[in-house]
């Protein structure tokens, strides 16, 4: 690479466009507006073509050239390229022509899309000397970073509201991790890893380093781009907590259809929450473009962040692109996930569920076409959330290992398929 | 007395210092009082109305200010002020 930066150029303020060089730090010391990656576009259209990407691994590094490290990466080589499976019979119960799942569930290594965003802030960190990464996390953030900080060799403290999913929690204990269990809200876990940051040289990847993590997300909307056939959905419906997500995936389509890999063509982006904890949904539903900060309140609880980083800019996203919004409750959250296990095959974590109540809200309220097509952005696996679904999927029915036994049950449960 | 924790953003306006004491009967005249020791510190923490960014987090004794009496959030001897920016986590 004959640019030591590899394709990056400098940090940027996005409010006031003041330049930064490319170390840790996330904001800007005028106005403490949010520093962006800017790129070499004219650099990057040199190489990355479609033939190129092709003929690259199936992993999330083949959109290397956008993705905000010098060298190659160090950590979360094999991160990304999860399946874009065709939902024909969520398609029909949810009453849409065509209907796509971004199945990020199956992620690599820890099963949500967190690892994206970690295999691009971890090897950003080990480029900039760090030997020590911190987080903090709603639980797939810090499950990520755990997983990763061990495989490469990184001292690892992430930090946690108390009382998270269990299964959160021990997919970061497992790794070596000090895991920090705060006693508040992730608002407050937010602030306090704010603080910690300005004190010990550590890479906080979404404090310090949020500007080259957050980039990480944009290999979501990449890979859907590619998985579609090189083009841009027309809805992608997306779950908020920072919002920085769905404001990700809107640049993954402005970038390629900048450097000419996709047609032009238009999109709305869609942002779901859970109705408790709304504060981005409840503004855009009321068209505001600033939000209230709130207390969460849900079974969601990785998208449970009241006072979200991106909220401003996710709302400019929706408004410029013609996007809507909703929120769902946790009875909905919970069908939701069962609507897309039983018609896909998928277990998503509550997120998921939030993602597909909200996509059957806004196809019923005719905000999403019926005749159109949708991706839905399935973020995080339900294995990590099962107390939120323990006791609402029915129970095992337990029988002695008995063919009469069996028989009586299926008379009584299924006793269409009775034989005699 | 107040403490107030300066973000990394603001240490080389305000001389390197991670930490400040000042006497202040609400977070508003907190700012003022900064802006007096540290010329520009209301500027970048404020913007032309005089309100405070919606880039920057105060909280008071772990408090954030927009759930309190934002600038008008009286202080008093003892209180701990943190500034932050918003731009983190998710």
């Amino acid at each position: 690479m004959s640019n030591s930066n590899g394709f990056m150029k400098a940090l940027k303020c996005r409010e006031c466009g003041h330049e930064y060089p490319l170390a840790a730090t996330h904001v800007c010391e005028f106005d403490f507006g949010p520093l962006e990656v800017a790129y070499d576009y004219e650099r990057i259209r040199k190489t990355l073509t479609r033939e190129a990407i092709c003929s690259r691994p199936q992993t999330m590094w083949r959109y290397r050239e956008l993705l905000p490290i010098a060298g190659e990466p160090t950590v979360g080589r094999q991160v990304g390229y999860t399946p874009l499976v065709r939902a024909d019979r969520l398609a029909r119960r949810l009453g849409i022509r065509e209907l796509w799942i971004k199945n990020d569930a199956v992620n690599y290594p820890t099963l949500s899309f967190k690892d994206r965003v970690v295999s691009v802030a971890l090897s950003r960190s080990v480029e900039l000397g760090f030997t020590t990464v911190a987080c903090a996390s709603t639980g797939n953030l810090a499950n990520s970073v755990a997983a990763n900080a061990a495989a490469a060799g990184l001292n690892c403290f992430v930090f946690i509201p108390h009382d998270l999913e269990q299964g959160k929690v021990v997919n970061s204990l497992v790794y070596g991790a000090s895991v920090i269990g705060i006693r508040g809200h992730y608002d407050e876990v937010n602030r306090l890893c704010a603080e910690i940051a300005g004190k010990y040289p550590w890479a906080f990847v979404n404090v310090n380093m949020r500007p080259y993590y957050a980039e990480g997300s944009k290999s979501m909307g990449f890979e859907i781009q590619e998985q579609m056939g090189w083009r841009i959905p027309e809805h992608t419906v997306v779950c908020m907590a920072s919002g920085s997500l769905l404001t990700k995936i809107h640049k993954s389509y402005q970038e390629f259809s900048k450097l000419g890999l996709v047609p032009e063509s238009k999109w709305k982006i869609h942002g779901a929450q859970a109705t408790g904890c709304n504060p981005i949904t409840q503004a855009q539903k009321a068209g505001l473009d600033f939000f209230k900060p709130q207390k969460p309140n849900t079974i969601a609880k990785s998208l449970a962040i009241g006072t979200p980083a991106d909220g401003f800019y996710a709302l400019r996203v929706m408004k410029e692109t013609g996007g809507a919004s909703d929120d769902v409750t946790d009875d909905e959250i919970r069908d939701g996930i069962r609507l897309l296990a039983e018609c896909e095959g998928i277990f998503s974590e509550t997120a998921g569920g939030v993602t597909v109540g909200v996509a059957k809200k806004l196809i019923a309220a005719g905000k999403i076409a019926s005749d159109s097509s949708a991706v839905l952005c399935i973020t995080g696996n339900g294995l990590k959330t099962l107390d939120a679904v323990v006791g609402h999927v029915g129970q095992p029915h337990d029988i002695k290992p008995s063919l009469r036994e069996f028989e009586s049950l299926l008379a009584r449960e299924n006793p269409e398929l009775v034989t005699a | 007395m107040v403490r107030i924790l300066i973000p990394p953003t603001l240490r080389k306006l305000c001389g390197g210092d991670d930490t400040l004491h000042l006497r202040a009967r609400t977070v508003g005249e907190m700012i003022g009082q900064m802006h007096h020791r540290y010329n520009g510190v209301r500027d970048r923490l404020c913007d032309e109305q005089g309100r405070i960014r919606g880039s920057v987090l105060v909280y008071v004794n772990d408090e954030d200010i927009r759930f309190l009496q934002s600038q008008g959030t009286p202080l008093k001897p003892g209180d701990e002020v943190s500034i932050i920016p918003a731009f983190a986590g998710g």
